[in-house]
């Protein structure tokens, strides 16, 4: 796969790290309810995987993150688009905007579980508002990069300024977008489960205090293997998209290096 | 310094055309937090038409503030620029310009660097294909149409930058360094194709440099200018024969208009040889 190392070299270390971890909890008669083998963790994921119960709670999460993921991601856009053609706008928004961004949005699950209820709409609202700050920073950041010689090529052909954002300053945004719709991704789905413990009827975050509840350790493992994979896809998603975009982009560079986070959590 | 009367001689000598280009007591004035800075004085001289200018002058005698002026980018604070007869106070769609770097946006293929102007202008893709079709031809990028610029050597990408330039036939081509960016070799090679191309379209063209032989290379006339405030101490016009090879860079009748230029600079230094 990459110059670094073997691919079956790789599953092979993952499998024996799987292996010592059975054994070593065999060996040592490690309670159930503190470490569970992953023999115990695997056969919770079957059972609850074949009762429905992880597909129906998984499904009600995928929705609360796309939807907070969408809603928030859009609104930071047309936020994040503003502050940076506007310097008037900035200055009278900034102070909002900055104290908002330090406060850990989790903060207010209580209130908007208060404000919007125990189903679906407190989830989104939270999940979005997870979801927001990464993408507006780097939607200012990006749209003002542009790089000063292209703008005076553009200025020099009479290009409008509506032209100069369409074919200039977007196209090199994108590459910042991009890495904030990453963050933004895995943090919607940060919302929507602490929206869930915070008070939920459905969602994997339920099943998982439900489960803690009864001491089944197991179960929660299998779930947080479940939430992992879910994590894993929808970051799949948006990569895939960025490299179909962003083709042109000789960077390509990593979340970690790219992005500036929109704030603690 | 400056020789008004070799200056006056040699403008006269040339500016026969109709002028493309009239520049009259133009003057620049930065405002910074130290105070004012003027980075041109007296800036007076005309192009004709299809005449090749190089201007020369030290790293921050105003040159490049000069062709941002021209091409619309900034304001003067006095005097005034006039292309084909109208004054110049922004931003126009009959001058086309070369940057230092080659400006590409890496979304774009080649040929869609070179319709950038089409597209801005709304001047029409269709119609416009077949002329940047022709140039690339002309610049021997014929075949490279559908690539990207980061597939293309920095060379390439400068001649896409020109075609772009020369898409929607301006009346005049402003050049900011296009050159300095490149390695000798490649710079050499520019500077033939730069005249070949010339000779071919015969724009009218000012190009800015900080090295003398590519300037008495390329040049109908060379504005030499001071260091700051930037002032054009004379005005030379080289009468060598075109096409002129890179050879004739090793004529003494080359090496005299080198010297002559230099001499400006022997006093203030800073520039290339």
């Amino acid at each position: 796969m990459s110059g670094y190392g073997n691919a079956s070299l790789r599953i092979l270390l993952m499998l024996a790290l799987v292996g010592i971890w059975e054994a070593l909890v065999r060996l040592l008669e490690i309670p159930i309810y503190y470490v569970p083998a992953p023999s115990a963790i695997f056969g919770a994921l079957y059972t609850g995987i074949a009762r429905f119960i992880y597909i129906q709670n998984a499904w009600v999460t995928l929705q609360e993150t796309l939807l907070g993921f969408i809603m928030g991601t859009a609104l930071a856009f047309l936020l994040g688009t503003a502050i940076a053609l506007s310097r008037r706008f900035e200055y009278y928004i900034a102070p909002y905007v900055v104290m908002f961004q330090a406060l850990p949005k989790v903060a207010l699950a209580p209130l908007v579980l208060v404000w919007f209820g125990v189903g679906l709409p407190s989830k989104v609202v939270l999940a979005a508002l997870i979801a927001f700050f990464p993408l507006m920073v780097n939607t200012i950041v990006g749209l003002r990069s542009a790089d000063e010689d292209r703008v005076n090529l553009m200025r020099s052909l009479d290009a409008s300024p509506a032209q100069i954002f369409w074919m200039l300053r977007l196209p090199s945004a994108l590459p910042f977008i991009m890495a904030g719709l990453e963050v933004a991704m895995i943090f919607a789905l940060i919302g929507a489960i602490v929206a869930e413990y915070v008070g939920a009827t459905a969602g994997l975050g339920v099943l998982i205090n439900t489960l803690n509840f009864g001491g089944d350790v197991a179960g929660i493992f299998s779930i947080l293997l479940v939430l992992s994979l879910m994590g894993l896809l929808l970051n799949q998603v948006i990569v895939t998209i960025r490299r179909r975009l962003l083709f042109w982009d000789a960077s390509q560079k990593s979340v970690a290096e790219n992005t500036q986070r929109g704030g603690t959590l | 310094m400056a020789s008004p009367k070799i200056a006056a001689a040699s403008a006269a000598h040339v500016s026969s055309g109709p002028a493309v280009i009239e520049v009259r007591d133009l003057r620049k004035v930065y405002g910074t937090r130290h105070g004012e800075v003027e980075a041109l004085q007296d800036i007076e001289f005309a192009v004709a038409e299809g005449e090749f200018i190089a201007i020369v002058g030290p790293s921050g005698c105003g040159k490049s503030t000069l062709l941002k002026i021209l091409a619309g980018l900034l304001p003067a604070t006095s005097g005034e620029a006039r292309l084909r007869g109208t004054p110049i106070t922004g931003p126009r769609r009959d001058i086309g310009m070369v940057f230092q770097s080659p400006v590409l946006f890496p979304w774009r293929t080649v040929l869609d660097n070179v319709l950038l102007p089409a597209d801005v202008q709304r001047l029409g893709r269709e119609r416009m294909r077949e002329t940047a079709l022709d140039l690339l031809r002309l610049v021997g990028l014929q075949g490279f149409e559908r690539r990207y610029p980061w597939e293309l050597s920095g060379g390439m990408q400068q001649r896409v930058a020109i075609v772009r330039a020369l898409i929607h036939d301006p009346a005049m081509l402003l050049m900011d360094e296009p050159f300095g960016a490149l390695d000798a070799m490649t710079r050499e090679q520019m500077n033939l194709e730069l005249q070949r191309i010339w000779l071919e379209r015969r724009k009218t063209v000012v190009f800015i440099t900080h090295s003398i032989p590519e300037a008495v290379f390329l040049a109908d006339r060379v504005l030499v200018m001071t260091p700051r405030p930037g002032r054009i101490a004379e005005d030379i016009g080289v009468a060598i024969a075109r096409p002129r090879s890179l050879d004739a860079m090793a004529t003494p009748e080359f090496g005299a208009y080198a010297h002559r230029i230099r001499a400006h600079f022997n006093a203030t230094g800073g520039l290339d040889a």
